[in-house]
């Protein structure tokens, strides 16, 4: 197979481009996704502080180190969520990286800091492991950015994230999740903005671009995340692809340019009822946030 | 060849297949959610295998909180 650029060895193939790109040109195809992502939807303006949510793991090591090559002030932002051995080998990763290319990274043990850990918290609360963990690095890097003076915090959420979780939107049809769910959630009060730069590359692709660039990610998956639902909804996506490459890519910007407007309304009815969390002053629908009321639970004072 | 898969990590000894797109339908693997490594070099489905290589095959999907 030929690089579909300049003709030289293909070393990966990306069927729904129909496409083989060199290792050149395959870094360059990554960095222009993620450029196109930025401007197609206001993600960055210039001189913003950028804080990226990093977990040691693939998407978000490549997304730090794909901001950083297109000019971005990024700085990195770990929880160290108390998962036994895997929090231990993923933290390593994040820092070596941060430590090898020089940059800030910020870290905030949540165990330390908040006296819980996920596993703790989600057997408290009676919530799904990841469940719990979601909320709380919502939470965490929301209040992080605000409390480090930063303008936006980006995810490392790829094009499969974003379809297996627009898959289960639509399963459940939860309107006020499918008005919600954009490349782009705009500051609000108590809320910055938050960004997803990496909705134009496949997860595969990021995983080829971390071997390519030699970034050393954990490979390893979390052990509670086994057998969840939105690896099922992935798994059945990527049938879907195998057969008909380019229908993740078309569920996505589809479900955006023609339907996510007709859901949007309901997400912002559900922002405008938000109020400060009585106990730490995050926004909340209820008197307590769910971070603090999983806190409570976990931790009984 | 040997084969090393991930989740767990754990190695397979096979006959070489034709090539990389042959050896992932061997072993029922669904090409969208892996990366073939050899040699520490990335190899396309077309690439053609020897009993002598070391092949990877890393998974690339994550799930869970995000």
């Amino acid at each position: 197979m030929k690089c579909r650029r300049c003709r030289e060895p293909a070393v990966i193939e990306v069927r729904r481009h129909n496409a083989g790109f060199c290792r050149d040109c395959f870094v360059r195809h990554c960095a222009e996704q993620v450029r196109r992502a930025i401007e197609q939807f206001d993600m960055l303006r210039d001189g913003e502080r950028v804080l990226v949510a990093v977990s040691g793991g693939k998407d978000s090591l490549g997304l730090w180190h794909l901001l950083r090559e297109l000019g971005y002030d990024a700085d990195g932002l770990y929880i160290g969520l108390g998962i036994g051995d895997y929090s231990d080998r993923s933290g390593a990763h994040a820092r070596a990286f941060a430590q090898s290319h020089g940059l800030t990274l910020v870290e905030i043990d949540i165990r330390d800091t908040y006296g819980f850990d996920i596993p703790g918290g989600s057997r408290a609360a009676k919530r799904a492991p990841c469940s719990a963990c979601g909320l709380s690095k919502r939470h965490l890097f929301n209040q992080a950015a605000i409390d480090g003076g930063y303008d936006v915090v980006a995810t490392g959420h790829n094009l499969d994230d974003e379809a297996a979780v627009l898959f289960g939107n639509v399963l459940r049809w939860d309107t006020g999740f499918l008005g919600r769910q954009h490349p782009v959630l705009p500051a609000a009060p108590g809320f910055v903005r938050k960004v997803k730069p990496l909705i134009r590359l496949g997860e595969r692709e990021l995983a080829a671009y971390c071997v390519l660039q030699g970034i050393d990610y954990i490979v390893e998956e979390c052990p509670m995340a086994a057998g969840n639902r939105h690896l099922g909804y992935k798994e059945a996506l990527n049938e879907i692809e195998e057969r008909s490459p380019g229908s993740k890519a078309a569920f996505v910007f589809g479900f955006l340019e023609h339907a996510h407007a007709r859901f949007a309304p309901d997400a912002a009815e559900e922002r405008e009822d938000l109020r400060p969390c009585a106990s730490c002053g995050a926004p909340t629908p209820g008197d307590v946030c769910a971070f603090c009321r999983m806190r409570a639970r976990a931790v009984p004072s | 060849m040997k084969v090393v898969l991930r989740n767990p990590k754990r190695e397979l000894d096979v006959p070489a297949p034709r090539n990389v797109g042959e050896l992932l339908r061997h072993l029922d693997v669904v090409p969208e959610s892996v990366l073939v490594i050899r040699n520490d070099t990335l190899a396309t489905h077309d690439e053609s295998l020897a009993d002598t290589d070391v092949i990877e095959i890393r998974p690339v999907v994550s799930g869970g909180a995000r």
